[in-house]
């Protein structure tokens, strides 16, 4: 329901588009379009989850010997370095509330610190698969009798990662705008909804690689070194 | 309920949306739902035009059995062109970015959508979308089928599959942020009173489309992203070469395109209800059941699209789960056509414009409805897929229903849009001509199809062609139809005699208000204390 809620009472702040009643109210309309969006993020994610699932199950050991080239460190590295970076969003989005200018301005460069390190890495690790001819449409080699199942498994890893690092990189775009903004003092405990909307779409985009780490790195791994 | 503003004598409002601002630049960087809501009618105009001449373009070819006026390659493109501005540009946007835009916060007592800047960038996505959909036209066209299935659009065809799918993503998101913006807007920009169940119909079925939008669209978005990658990159995904499957191409292209059906079916079936209860001065008969039916086609809707791949190899037992479940979205659907026929007895039926239109609607609708339980047999569907009687129920469903009760809805809401009035009599006459053009082209196609003719070729034996020149004929007849409504709107535009807030004497918010309306809708907050629909009011309270 249009309510209004706990910020009702700042009728005229500068932040307060004409459409809405209140704050609160253009709080909850954000909010409530955030999650809406997220929910399409999930579908879109999905379709690939999809194909991945049907493929592991129609080429078991093609899945499970593409997966071991993959660099596990590197990989494991950038979950650590994302979910810190989740706990950074947390506190930036807390800091916000609470009225802590500079703290927030902190942690929000701290987020997009590890999210810069995160790429970083994952360029070092694309450019690995290059040089292995682990890329599907260049030069792709795989040895043994699985190079075509093979092939499908390195487009979706290529294709999930890739979608998910573009979200990344929006999400850095993201952060730096609102890391602008909130030196400028533009947040209130009235007002923090970008921050916090920036912070809903930073942990999806932390929990899609939460997804994408185990099903893409960890396939049959304690097989193979049992 | 008339209100005192629509027995006076109308004149121009001093101040209204269309007036308070002028030049390019204040429509084209408007925030104002009302007028992106015409910069729709704009586009989706142009490209139904534009599919227009496509589909003139096949039904020519189709008066003789040779194939003598475009070769193979031509026609399979004009088709698939026909497919794509149609589905893409036309049916998923004509309800919901047109008519939903204007009407929807109007309906809502809202000054505007929940997120103005996000409308006008939607439309914005959606034209870019469309420029690139349109460039693949101009420099060679695109030969897929509007389906764009696997290894033919990824690996075999030399034409703009690239480009057209490169449109139909960006166009994706327009959508996505259309249905989203509208969902939002419904929860939180209500009206004080406007309770979910005083809603008017069409809010509850602009709904069950955001719903649709928001889960349907992304699939085919990071389908054709696939697709995309895969055609330009040589990534294997669907590729049956590398072992892939080109039937889970199928499968997510169906888990969206066939709740589309939904998007451009239910909107207009909101309209309708509008229409029916306006014209037949009566509340809509059972209103929750016809808003839940909208839910429930929408749920539905997503657990029913492998009835498009029944010959595709798939599973016989997931084959009758979904028969069944095709069966039951028939209900809903159902529900709705009793529910306006119950509307429609014993009320005080008022033959204007908007009604011909919304009855013509529930005549094709029907007819579309029941010959899709004969497609979702089985057995028969083993014999008409890929014929035209395909053809002809889907465009029963999309132009007779879908279309027509687009036309019902803008002949209601044109008064309300322009603040003039057309010329009833005309819209009554292109009404007919629609209806009998429409009729004329797509019944012979139902036989067509029963005898066995396929769909997508461009010769066919002569024993067809009696019916194919009937239904070539329909089709010249139907697009007199359609030039008759652009003629006589235009011309109202000029000539058409002012209206006042409420020229129907009709219940809702957006009846208020005065023609046009204000730039931010409502001179004060409109407070809402009664049910959707309270025409029969008076007469409970006389009788």
């Amino acid at each position: 329901m249009a309510v209004h809620g706990d910020h009702g009472a700042h009728a005229h702040h500068p932040d307060l588009q004409h459409h809405f009643d209140t704050l609160g109210q253009q709080h909850e309309a954000a909010t409530l379009g955030m999650w809406l969006f997220l929910i399409t993020e999930v579908m879109f994610f999905g379709g690939l989850f999809l194909a991945y699932m049907l493929y592991r199950i129609w080429y078991p050991r093609a899945w499970s010997e593409a997966s071991l080239e993959l660099n596990v460190l590197l990989g494991g590295t950038n979950t650590i370095v994302l979910i810190g970076s989740s706990l950074t969003m947390a506190l930036a989005v807390r800091a916000a509330q609470t009225g802590l200018r500079k703290q927030t301005v902190v942690w929000l460069l701290l987020t997009m610190a590890l999210g810069l390190t995160f790429l970083v890495i994952k360029y070092f690790e694309y450019a690995e698969k290059f040089e292995h001819h682990h890329v599907p449409g260049f030069d792709f080699h795989f040895p043994g009798p699985d190079a075509g199942p093979a092939q499908i498994y390195f487009s979706l890893y290529f294709l999930m990662t890739g979608l998910h690092a573009t979200h990344m990189v929006i999400g850095f775009g993201l952060l730096s705008v609102i890391t602008w903004m909130a030196a400028r003092g533009r947040f209130s405990p009235a007002w923090y909804t970008p921050v916090e909307m920036s912070g809903l779409y930073w942990h999806f985009v932390d929990i899609v690689w939460i997804f994408l780490f185990p099903l893409l790195y960890l396939v049959d791994r304690a097989h193979h070194f049992a | 309920m008339a209100s005192t503003a629509s027995l006076a004598a109308p004149t121009a409002p001093l101040v209204t949306y269309l007036n308070h601002q002028h030049g390019v630049a204040s429509w084209l960087l408007t925030k104002d739902h009302k007028r992106i809501g015409l910069m729709y009618m704009v586009v989706v105009t142009f490209a139904f035009f534009l599919g227009g001449i496509f589909a003139s373009m096949i039904r020519l070819e189709l008066a003789t059995p040779a194939g003598d006026l475009l070769s193979a390659d031509t026609y399979n493109k004009m088709f698939t062109m026909h497919g794509v501005a149609m589905v893409f540009f036309v049916l998923i946007p004509a309800v919901p970015a047109i008519l939903g835009n204007f009407v929807l916060p109007l309906m809502l007592g809202a000054k505007d959508v929940a997120f103005p800047k996000l409308n006008l960038l939607s439309w914005y996505i959606f034209v870019i979308g469309f420029l690139f959909t349109v460039y693949a036209m101009v420099a060679g066209g695109v030969d897929t089928g509007w389906t764009f299935y696997t290894p033919y659009s990824s690996r075999a065809s030399n034409a703009n599959v690239m480009m057209t799918g490169i449109g139909v993503f960006i166009t994706g998101f327009s959508s996505i942020l259309t249905g989203l913006n509208f969902m939002v807007t419904i929860h939180r920009m209500r009206a004080p009173g406007l309770t979910w169940f005083r809603l008017p119909l069409f809010v509850w079925a602009v709904y069950a489309t955001s719903l649709v939008q928001i889960l349907g669209t992304p699939v085919i978005a990071i389908t054709v992203l696939a697709l995309a990658i895969e055609r330009g990159l040589h990534f294997g995904i669907f590729d049956p070469a590398l072992g892939g499957d080109p039937v889970l191409f199928q499968h997510m292209f169906w888990f969206y395109s066939h709740p589309a059906v939904y998007i451009m079916i239910l909107p207009p079936m909101g309209a309708i209800s509008e229409v029916i209860a306006a014209f037949s001065r009566k509340s809509v008969f059972g209103y929750s059941f016809v808003a839940f039916s909208s839910l429930a086609i929408a749920i539905f809707g997503f657990l029913v699209w492998a009835h498009h791949m029944f010959v595709a190899g798939i599973s016989v037992y997931s084959a009758l789960v979904f028969s069944f479940l095709t069966y039951a979205v028939a209900i809903p659907s159902a529900v709705k056509v009793f529910n306006w026929a119950a509307t429609m007895y014993k009320g005080a039926i008022w033959l204007k414009a908007p009604m011909i239109w919304a009855i013509c609607f529930l005549g094709l609708f029907l007819v579309g409805g029941l010959t899709g339980l004969f497609t979702a047999a089985l057995g028969v569907d083993v014999h008409i897929h890929d014929t035209y009687f395909v053809v002809a129920h889907f465009h029963f469903i999309m132009v007779g229903g879908a279309i027509m009760g687009y036309f019902a809805g803008l002949h209601y809401w044109w008064p309300k849009i322009t603040g003039r009035m057309y010329s009833d009599i005309w819209a009554k006459v292109a009404a007919v001509i629609v209806f009998a053009g429409f009729n004329l082209t797509f019944g012979p196609q139902f036989i067509l199809g029963y005898l066995g003719m396929p769909r997508r070729y461009h010769v066919y034996p002569e024993e067809f062609q009696v019916l194919n020149v009937l239904s070539s004929a329909g089709a010249s007849i139907l697009g007199v139809g359609y030039m008759l409504v652009a003629i006589y709107l235009l011309a109202s535009l000029f000539k058409g005699e002012r209206v006042g807030a409420n020229p129907w004497y009709a219940t809702g918010l957006e009846w208020t208000t005065q023609s046009p309306p204000l730039p931010h809708n409502f001179e004060v907050q409109p407070i809402v204390t009664h049910e959707a629909y309270e025409y029969t009011r008076r007469e409970v309270t006389v009788g």
